[in-house]
């Protein structure tokens, strides 16, 4: 199991997102899904980002590698990864995107092209020399064997088979390590890992989620991880950032937020977690009511009509403060030194 | 309140070319009426496989599985037993996009249940559906993709509630929907069971998830039963080592 960490001392960051916003072209103008957002990745630094569907997790990946439709979404703010201006500099992003920064999507069997060969798809994704990215290109001869290092390096058994086998013929699980070794095919410093597990059953989740963390730490890569369920960060991540409704709420060092979650909705979240321990005591919790859609933003603080604890204030739009040396928090009532907070009562209507 | 037995059930599988594949293998299984059973295992291990025999979707190879009074594939049973729903993991997917709540309630009252009401009193049975997963009956004229991955799931669990059935399937009815959801989903098929006497049968791979649920629990390993019990016991005292690596795997916060 991953225990205490250090990750490296760190200079400039890898990755820098500065107030990125994402806007989409809804029917009444356009509709924010990721609303000045900044957060940065240390070389070597593992951060999460946490949040439930819609709140803008996904998008904010996506937007690194300027992957949303360009022609339906708007993309604000900038992006640096190693210096590089990614967002206006296409001649920087060709050249970083798929090596030096490299991506594993949710859906293994959705990423992998159904009707080729792993082997095939492997050389695909390896450096040809023609790309003017400056690592030096696999020559043809060289590539099957690179490939059976790189299906090796995931930990995948019996590699010289694998190359000739169709992705079909291969578990969820197994799809997801050839994705792995595709993303290190181009010797990456970042990965971004999308929900990489969520299509994956418990006991390969958890193979495969410490694999990653193994070949973060032997690479010294840097790891931005996506989830929805805050049990998979603890002990594989340094930094968490928790998104709602296209802001972040909560950021700070993981092992801090989870034992003194600050915000209402990171409480929410870890309370909602399934535990063995309370296995027997019937107790299962919730959050009442739905991330609301982009478009209808309640006025003030948008978590205000889930949260347990709103008040007067919560008309007011809060802003992400320091609450200490390391932790910001977007809430006007922090939680820091409360316990269990009150049962919450669920809107009336509320599905 | 029927109970279901499922009695030395075997299913086998031929795979081209690399001769039959037992699926299950001798497995038993009794619902009792209004119990809830976990049904706990990985990919692979024949949750799945089970929950299509017992529903009347898959003949096995040997074996016997009988609901209340009557056994299923014999020309006393016909299929599909309809005292047994089940609602699946992809809920989005599970309903046709291009019909809406109303539309894919009311099939299955008049084609399944065989009502012949007018539309009105159909309506109000679709808004009594609604209510009872505790949806609003302005719901029912909405499309799947107007709705939440929660809001769909509750659709079919509707649906599955529209035929009245005695015994409720839930195929992984949770691991596709944020965590923040799940606990709600989890709540509506424990008060089901307790308003309605609903036996439940929930396959899940998540231990935490059958727990909060189920009474009692059945471990399937490659098709076979290799460990029982409630779930309490199972995740003190794990006797077999493969439920004691599926609970290593699972994720922990404290």
């Amino acid at each position: 199991m991953p225990t205490a960490y250090q990750p490296p001392a760190s200079t400039a960051p890898l990755l820098e997102i500065g107030n990125l916003t994402i806007s989409f072209a809804g029917e009444a103008g356009w509709v924010p899904v990721v609303r000045s957002l900044s957060l940065t990745v240390a070389p070597g630094e593992r951060v999460a980002l946490i949040g439930e569907s819609g709140c803008g997790k996904s998008m904010t990946c996506l937007a690194v590698g300027r992957l949303p439709p360009t022609d339906q979404a708007c993309l604000g703010g900038r992006i640096r990864f190693e210096g590089a201006s990614l967002l206006d500099d296409p001649a920087a992003m060709a050249r970083l995107r798929g090596r030096r920064f490299a991506y594993v999507f949710q859906d293994p069997s959705a990423s992998l092209n159904p009707v080729m060969r792993i082997g095939d798809q492997l050389s695909e994704a390896m450096p040809t020399g023609h790309d003017d990215d400056g690592t030096p290109p696999v020559p043809r001869h060289a590539r099957h064997q690179r490939a059976m290092e790189l299906l090796a390096r995931v930990k995948l058994p019996d590699p010289a088979a694998l190359l000739r086998a169709y992705p079909c013929e291969l578990s969820g699980g197994m799809q997801q390590r050839v994705m792995l070794a595709m993303a290190l095919a181009g010797s990456p410093r970042l990965l971004i890992a999308d929900e990489p597990t969520t299509a994956l059953d418990v006991t390969t989740q958890a193979e495969v989620l410490n694999l990653i963390d193994s070949l973060v730490r032997e690479n010294g890569m840097s790891l931005l991880l996506v989830t929805h369920n805050l049990g998979l960060v603890a002990g594989r991540c340094d930094t968490l950032h928790v998104l709602y409704v296209g802001q972040v709420v909560e950021s700070g060092p993981v092992a801090a937020v989870l034992r003194h979650p600050a915000h209402p909705y990171t409480q929410g979240l870890l309370r909602a977690v399934p535990r063995l321990s309370s296995v027997g005591s019937g107790e299962l919790h919730d959050i009442p009511g739905t991330v609301p859609p982009p478009a209808q933003l309640p006025p003030g603080c948008t978590f205000a009509p889930r949260c347990p604890y709103r008040d007067t204030a919560c008309d007011e739009a809060p802003a992400l403060l320091p609450i200490d040396a390391q932790r910001h928090c977007r809430c006007h009532h922090p939680r820091l030194r409360h316990g269990v907070p009150p049962a919450a009562t669920p809107p009336e209507g509320q599905p | 309140m029927i109970p279901l037995v499922a009695e030395h059930i075997t299913v086998s599988f031929t795979r081209r070319g690399r001769g039959a594949f037992k699926a299950l293998d001798d497995v038993s299984l009794t619902l009792p009426p209004g119990s809830a059973v976990g049904l706990i295992g990985e990919s692979g291990s024949g949750k799945s496989t089970l929950a299509r025999v017992l529903l009347g979707l898959i003949r096995p190879d040997a074996g016997t599985v009988r609901i209340g009074e009557r056994t299923l594939f014999t020309p006393s049973y016909p299929r599909p037993a309809k005292e047994v729903q089940m609602i699946f993991q992809d809920a989005t997917g599970a309903l046709n996009p291009r019909q809406t709540v109303f539309a894919a309630l009311a099939e299955v009252l008049t084609v399944i249940r065989g009502l012949r009401d007018g539309r009105a009193a159909l309506a109000d049975r679709v808004t009594a559906l609604l209510e009872q997963v505790g949806l609003s009956a302005d719901t029912a004229a909405r499309y799947p993709r107007e709705l939440s991955g929660g809001q769909c799931q509750r659709v079919c669990i509707a649906r599955a509630l529209a035929v009245e059935p005695a015994i409720l399937i839930a195929d992984e009815p949770v691991s596709a929907l944020d965590v923040s959801v799940q606990a709600r989903i989890l709540r509506l098929l424990r008060d089901l069971r307790e308003q309605r006497g609903l036996s439940l049968l929930l396959v899940a791979h998540d231990l935490a998830v059958v727990g909060a649920v189920c009474e009692h629990a059945v471990v399937l390993q490659q098709g076979r039963v290799v460990e029982t019990g409630t779930p309490a016991e199972l995740f003190r005292n794990p006797q077999h080592p493969y439920t004691r690596r599926l609970l290593n795997a699972v994720p922990v916060l404290e």
